[in-house]
């Protein structure tokens, strides 16, 4: 595995795997009392988050916590941070810190390879989220999740299809989802209105609609995403109300679903608009677990990056 | 290289060591295995079958050890192995570590932090198929299937049937004689 986690692409299969595998042991361990547990001590993890963000950064923190890892939070809100120039001198201060990983949210795509490969500094970076880019940690905790609720699928998503709805254009959710669960082996279907579908699309192998009521009749996993107003500088649907129509999630469609179907958000959800509140609240909605299993994905992940020496080494799953 | 233990002498190794763990605790009531992942887990259940056999069955369980290990930095990210706490836990019980080989003892003082994590048994005893000596922490175990006298440039290398194509235990390298 890579020393940094950047995108989907860094990861084989088998790494995919192993960091669930991992988190999987993790979970067992801390069933009952948790536990510190000593394995990063002494070690930095610095979240450098340049938008905001509830539970990334919660559950990070939590993470590195949980593996007794040091923890610095830099939040950028109010300063006047662009990209370049002081990205640089923030990457600077945190390596004279002696940070071993950064954490990093930042609202322009490729921020967080640009601090990988930028030479400022040693430390693992670790994407959580970079503009319309990617998500990477996301993506495995969804994995995993869908992992927990289907026993059937450990070691290969062959055969398990999953929806994909909302707004993809601006998701960087869908995209690390896509390349993960297509790489596991799922087939995926993006369901949105044209607006919100990616020019690229034709090279993601995966299926487009623009019909939800169909959709939702075949698949065992539908995500729905967040519509994110604060990313459209134009107007990509007539009204909140007829996109809800279309693209939401109300009570009909749930009650569409297969029988053993869930219901997935990375949150925060706009109720009421993707999702109707008695589609969140149900019992297939597994909002909360994606949230519990954040934790444990992501203290895999640090444990992955900094728990070894030199991380020159090949993972084995 | 040279083989130190064959298939018999390693049953009947495990055989005495279920014995000797009945002596000792005066029966086997509050009496619970823990093996170490990989092969101590395996020799944890053999002795757990002689057990059951010589008297009664006992819990038996595995603990893995990776996230405590004091060695992370020296080398790259292990993958970690299944930890199993048997149903009724650790409390109050006698609790016997199994591990394969034993020889700087730490992985067995990792082993202690992760219990330490879980409960606080009665008692910790530990029971090695191997004792080859060259300690760096103050760690004995209290049943051994075989002392044998190592150079620190050897290494023995324990074989079981269950991930291995037999069962032996051999010594590899060294300085050639």
């Amino acid at each position: 595995m890579n020393r940094h986690l950047l995108s989907i692409n860094d990861l084989s299969p088998q790494d995919a795997l192993g960091i669930l595998n991992t988190a999987s042991e993790l979970s067992k361990i801390s069933d009952g009392p948790m536990k510190k547990l000593p394995t990063l001590r002494g070690r930095t993890v610095v979240n450098l988050f340049f938008e905001d963000s509830t539970r990334t950064r919660i559950s990070f923190e939590s993470a590195a916590k949980r593996l007794s890892a040091d923890v610095i939070n830099f939040s950028a809100k109010g300063s006047s941070v662009s990209k370049g120039e002081s990205l640089k001198d923030t990457a600077q201060t945190l390596q004279a810190m002696g940070a071993d990983a950064v954490v990093i949210r930042h609202g322009a795509s490729g921020a967080a390879q640009r601090l990988a490969d930028s030479g400022w500094i040693s430390a693992s970076v670790i994407n959580a989220g970079d503009g319309t880019h990617e998500h990477p940690t996301q993506a495995l905790l969804d994995a995993y999740t869908i992992r927990s609720k289907f026993p059937q699928y450990q070691d290969s998503f062959a055969g398990l299809k999953v929806g994909i709805v909302g707004d993809i254009l601006h998701s960087r959710v869908a995209r690390s989802n896509v390349l993960l669960l297509t790489k596991l082996g799922a087939k995926v279907s993006l369901v949105a209105p044209p607006t919100l579908i990616p020019v690229g699309v034709t090279d993601w192998n995966v299926e487009v609609s623009y019909d939800l009521d169909e959709v939702v009749k075949k698949v065992d996993v539908l995500m729905m995403l967040r519509v994110q107003s604060e990313r459209m500088k134009d107007s990509f649907f007539p009204s909140e109300r007829e996109y809800s129509r279309g693209y939401g999630l109300d009570l009909a469609r749930l009650n569409a679903l297969q029988e053993h179907a869930i219901v997935m958000h990375p949150g925060p959800m706009n109720r009421g608009l993707e999702i109707s509140a008695e589609s969140a609240d149900s019992h297939r909605s597994v909002v909360l677990a994606q949230v519990a299993n954040g934790v444990l994905v992501r203290m895999a992940v640090l444990y992955q990056l900094l728990g070894g020496a030199a991380l020159t080494g090949e993972v084995s799953a | 290289m040279a083989t130190v233990l064959d298939a018999g002498e390693i049953g009947r190794a495990l055989k005495r060591i279920a014995h000797e763990i009945i002596e000792h605790n005066h029966g086997l009531e509050n009496v619970v295995l823990l093996g170490i992942p990989t092969r101590g887990a395996f020799l944890s259940e053999r002795i757990g079958k002689f057990l059951s056999e010589i008297q009664s069955p006992v819990p038996v369980g595995t603990l893995d050890i990776t996230l405590h290990r004091d060695d992370l930095r020296l080398r790259p990210p292990r993958p970690l192995l299944p930890t199993l706490i048997p149903i009724g836990g650790i409390e109050g019980k006698d609790v016997v570590l199994v591990d394969d080989v034993l020889y700087s003892g730490r992985t067995i003082r990792a082993a202690l932090d992760a219990l330490g994590e879980i409960g606080r048994p009665k008692t910790v005893q530990l029971a090695v198929l191997v004792d080859r000596g060259h300690r760096e922490l103050p760690i004995r175990a209290d049943y051994v299937g075989k002392n044998i006298p190592t150079s620190a440039s050897e290494s023995v290398r324990v074989h079981l049937t269950e991930i291995d194509s037999e069962d032996s235990v051999e010594i590899l390298g060294g300085d050639s004689k």
